[in-house]
């Protein structure tokens, strides 16, 4: 295992841990600033959280230090690439002035403590800077909420957002602690005393102490308020490029990922699902494929069928084998071509409004033939990690273990306690790294497959993968939606209304369905107007909808979610009333940013860094677009030519406005991830449905950015004191449009649908 | 059985000869640095040395390394002493959620094992491995400096 790494995956869990001082219960978490605004109650003890070992001492849930002086901090997220168990980390180490070298990581476990208090009240239909009462109330309810059902989890670009307060608080705690621990050891007022990475120095007597000899001493303090954080200025962690921890075990195969979880006399365990959308497994015959070489059982689980063998392998040629009927459900007929039609024909409905700022409706009655009309498409998509889904699981008598990689660990917990109909104190789940998440690994489906295959092997861990024609058929795709637009513009060319009808399901909502028996689909959703509502420029009159039009596919959060397809939207939308005025594209923008002066400055500066004035080489073209998501705001330009009829994107400049960054060499890396996740999904992405089914399933037809492909990318990251912003989506988002208005640029032919690969680019442009 | 040398060790299996050697490297011989991807050989997650050569094993029959010399990623650091390019990949930063890269390193050895000094050209013809985080641009400038080490 990695040198930063502790981990307990696949062995079992000591049970003799030595509990140093249970009186630090207090400073675990009932002063954590907010413990009481999420439900309050007592919080679980640090030792049972952390199970220090005997020579260290748990000073709060976070974190634990050794004599020898390591300090392990407890990291409640999921790390799937963004390098949150290195920014979480630094937040902590920073209030703690620990010495970072000396930094190591170990899981949380699933408990209230960990809460994401971020992510579930960015569901409300409120936008982003909606400081009014009844959003600031809905807010609150929504963090409260948060505390009450223990929402542990990784999305929405929220881990830093979320973390940030409760990890500086955690650290401070520490700090303070060992420094009372210090003055009573050394008879010294604890206002004398300092500390320097690692240790408690007494500057009068020069003596210094390391936080591992008074550790034991420090858990057992009890602090009667938070300590004051340390101030911007005096960061010396925070806002410095780090080394990542996780990744030297990513270069030498010794991290674990779900699918390397090996337990003793394990199974693997193959799947398949029906063949289309809202069919069910009718009739199977384990006895056809029982005499295969390895095979041990053959189930029906959730959503398919199973069958467990000794190898991975020899249960995919069983599963293959097997002749499973179905019935083929209430759409069988379904495809993408009719949905469209269907969405188009809902465009004569009223939606939820979101946004209605002024009279865009009346406006453009009365501006008659002066409306410009537009409607956009985008597609289905798959999330498509590389490490297919799969999950491990074991029933030990009335004990139920999971090794899972999981965006969303409390999820997980209930939904495994449900699906082996055990209480959930009896359910462990441990997170392993994540080959990719991107929103797909928030699902339960996996988790619950490998609990039912563990059921039907008692004793024995079986780890279920999917293949990859299964994972890509059965995810839960970025819905397909359609925007329909009106727009009236004043003599300047200048938009003086605006109305934008959307049409798709509700994201958010068939996503809580799957999770909760209670969950609906047909309230308010933030996610599927997340960037078509709330934008940054001076538009007097607008109108934002949302007519529902629910589809029998399952859908679900895809790497920024509604961000993703309405970027493209708004953002080309801007693009062509800029062109229909005859003005530049960036001038056009920065006039319509004249009263939002930090969008202005982040266009500005992606402007400066592609020389924006001087334009594109012969034969190449820009296009440029801005878009706010997830608490950050990101400009890009993007410079195109056409290579054999086929678009080509050569470089990408990317500033990003992220608040106070933790580290930096993180935020470029996922600017630069975002900007190819977005760009594979404009120029080849889509998931197209005939006859119910759909009709990609491997790489091979499902394309991606690849070296040979690959734009340069520069990023700069504008120096900030807001507070912080998320950094795992925000970077994906505005590239569609840059390249589709940077096509336009090259050809005047402007693509309202996506991805770009399917337009006949030959009869325009050089 | 089908022999084989695995990392400098000779290894018997007893499975059927089609089983792809992806599967007899992770499941019977519990290696699991090498990573499955897309059974098709389209993704390169499932990269290994076959005598040297870069080799997809996802739809590789072990049958076919009968008596050959296998090395995955577990097999390249010598005696606690990272090869260059994981070293390079350290420096670069390059992993996201490091996946695929078990197989992009491997890919990447076997590519500078013969061609020391690869142009950008003779990196997109040689190298492609997808890798779904996009670290394709910490990917180039890595095998630079792994070149120049």
């Amino acid at each position: 295992m990695a040198r930063n790494r502790k981990s307990t995956e696949g062995k079992p869990k000591s049970r003799a841990r030595r509990r140093f001082l249970i009186g630090s219960t207090v400073a675990a978490g009932g002063l954590f600033v907010g413990w009481q605004l999420l439900g309050g109650g007592a919080p679980t003890d640090p030792a049972t959280l952390l199970d220090p070992g005997a020579d260290e001492a748990a000073l709060n849930a976070w974190v634990k230090i050794a004599r020898d002086g390591t300090v392990t901090i407890a990291v409640p997220r999921s790390e799937m690439g963004q390098g949150i168990h290195t920014a979480l980390p630094m937040i902590l180490a920073e209030e703690l002035d620990a010495d970072f070298d000396r930094v190591e990581i170990i899981d949380a476990k699933v408990d209230r403590i960990y809460v994401n208090d971020v992510m579930l009240p960015e569901g409300f239909p409120f936008g982003p800077h909606d400081e009014s009462f009844i959003a600031r109330q809905a807010r609150a309810t929504g963090r409260w909420l948060s505390g009450v059902i223990a929402v542990q989890a990784t999305g929405g670009s929220t881990s830093v957002r979320a973390g940030w307060q409760p990890m500086r608080e955690a650290g401070a705690m520490a700090r303070e602690m060992l420094k009372q621990a210090a003055a009573t050891r050394l008879g010294t007022p604890v206002a004398s005393l300092k500390t320097e990475r690692g240790e408690v120095v007494d500057p009068a007597s020069g003596r210094r102490i390391g936080y591992g000899e008074l550790a034991a001493d420090a858990a057992g303090v009890k602090l009667a308020e938070v300590p004051p954080l340390r101030a911007p200025s005096q960061f010396r962690i925070i806002g410095q490029p780090k080394q990542r921890l996780d990744i030297p075990a990513k270069v030498d195969g010794t991290a674990t990922f779900g699918i390397d979880v090996r337990l003793p006399d394990m199974l693997f365990a193959a799947v398949k699902h029906p063949p289309v959308v809202g069919a069910s497994v009718t009739r199977f015959d384990p006895a056809q494929v029982q005499r295969m070489p390895g095979v041990v059982k053959t189930v029906a689980v959730p959503g398919g069928v199973a069958v467990i063998a000794d190898s991975t392998w020899r249960a995919k040629q069983a599963i293959d084998a097997l002749d499973i009927e179905y019935d083929l459900g209430e759409t069988p007929d379904f495809s993408t071509d009719a949905l469209f039609d269907s969405y188009e024909a809902a465009l004569s409905e009223d939606g939820f409004g979101y946004q209605d700022d002024g009279e865009a409706v009346e406006m453009l009655e009365a501006a008659g033939s002066n409306v410009l009309e537009m409607t956009y498409r985008t597609p289905f998509l798959a999330h498509a990690p590389m490490e297919p889904m799969n999950c491990t699981a074991r029933m030990d008598g009335d004990r139920l273990e999971v090794w899972a990689p999981t965006q969303a660990p409390s999820v997980s917990r209930w939904i495994a306690a449900g699906q082996a109909d055990m209480d959930e104190d009896r359910v462990t789940i441990n997170v392993t790294y994540l080959g990719g998440g991107f929103g797909r690994r928030g699902e339960p489906d996996f988790i619950r497959q490998a609990v039912a295959c563990a059921m039907a092997v008692p004793g024995r861990g079986v780890q279920v993968v999917w293949s990859r024609e299964e994972d890509i058929r059965q995810d839960t795709y970025r819905p397909a939606t359609l925007a329909h637009f009106r727009v009236t513009t004043d003599g300047e060319g200048y938009p003086v209304a605006w109305a934008n009808k959307l049409v798709g399901p509700s994201t958010s909502g068939q996503a809580t369905m799957r999770y909760i028996p209670f969950g609906s689909d047909s309230g308010p959703d933030r996610t599927t107007v997340d960037g078509a509502a709330w934008l940054p420029y001076a538009i007097p009159n607008m109108r934002v909808e949302h007519i529902l039009s629910r589809v029998p596919v399952r859908i679900g959060f895809w790497r920024s979610v509604g961000h993703s397809q309405n970027a493209f939207y708004s953002e080309a939308v801007i693009d062509e009333l800029a062109h229909a005025a005859g003005k530049d594209p960036y001038a056009y923008r920065m006039h319509l940013l004249a009263d939002s002066p930090r969008y202005a400055r982040v266009l500005q500066t992606v402007a400066r860094m592609a020389d924006w004035e001087a334009g594109a080489p012969a034969g190449r073209a820009r296009g440029i677009a801005l878009h706010e998501s997830f608490g950050s705001i990101v400009a890009q330009v993007a410079e195109v030519s056409l290579d054999d009829g086929q678009p080509r994107v050569h470089r990408v400049w990317c500033a990003v406005d992220a608040g106070i960054v933790i580290n930096p060499d993180t935020i470029v890396a996922q600017m630069q991830g975002g900007i190819v996740y977005g760009l594979t999904a404009a120029l080849y992405g889509e998931i197209t449905f005939a006859d119910g089914a759909p009709q990609q399933s491997n790489f091979p037809d499902y394309e991606m950015i690849r070296l040979s492909t690959m734009p340069t990318i520069e990023t700069e990251i504008i120096a900030s004191t807001e507070a912080p912003g998320g950094a795992g989506e925000p970077g994906t988002p505005p590239i569609a449009p840059a390249v589709t208005n940077a096509l336009f640029a090259l050809t005047g032919q402007r693509a309202r649908e996506l991805p770009l690969s399917r337009h006949d680019w030959t009869t325009t442009g050089s | 059985m089908i022999d084989f040398v695995l990392n400098g060790e000779t290894v018997s299996v007893d499975v059927e000869p089609d089983t792809p050697l992806l599967w007899v490297i992770r499941d019977t011989l519990g290696q699991t640095g090498t990573k499955f991807g897309c059974g098709v050989a389209a993704c390169g997650a499932c990269t290994v040395h076959v005598d040297g050569v870069a080799t997809r094993t996802c739809v590789l029959p072990v049958e076919a390394v009968a008596g050959a010399s296998v090395t995955t990623i577990e097999g390249i650091t010598d005696g606690g002493t990272r090869h260059r390019v994981q070293q390079a990949w350290i420096d670069e930063q390059v992993p996201q959620c490091g996946y695929c890269q078990s197989g992009m390193i491997m890919a990447v050895t076997a590519l500078l094992a013969e061609n020391p000094s690869p142009t950008d050209a003779d990196i997109d013809d040689a190298i492609t491995n997808i890798c779904r985080c996009g670290t394709y641009s910490r990917i180039r400038s890595a095998i630079h400096r792994a070149a120049r080490a």
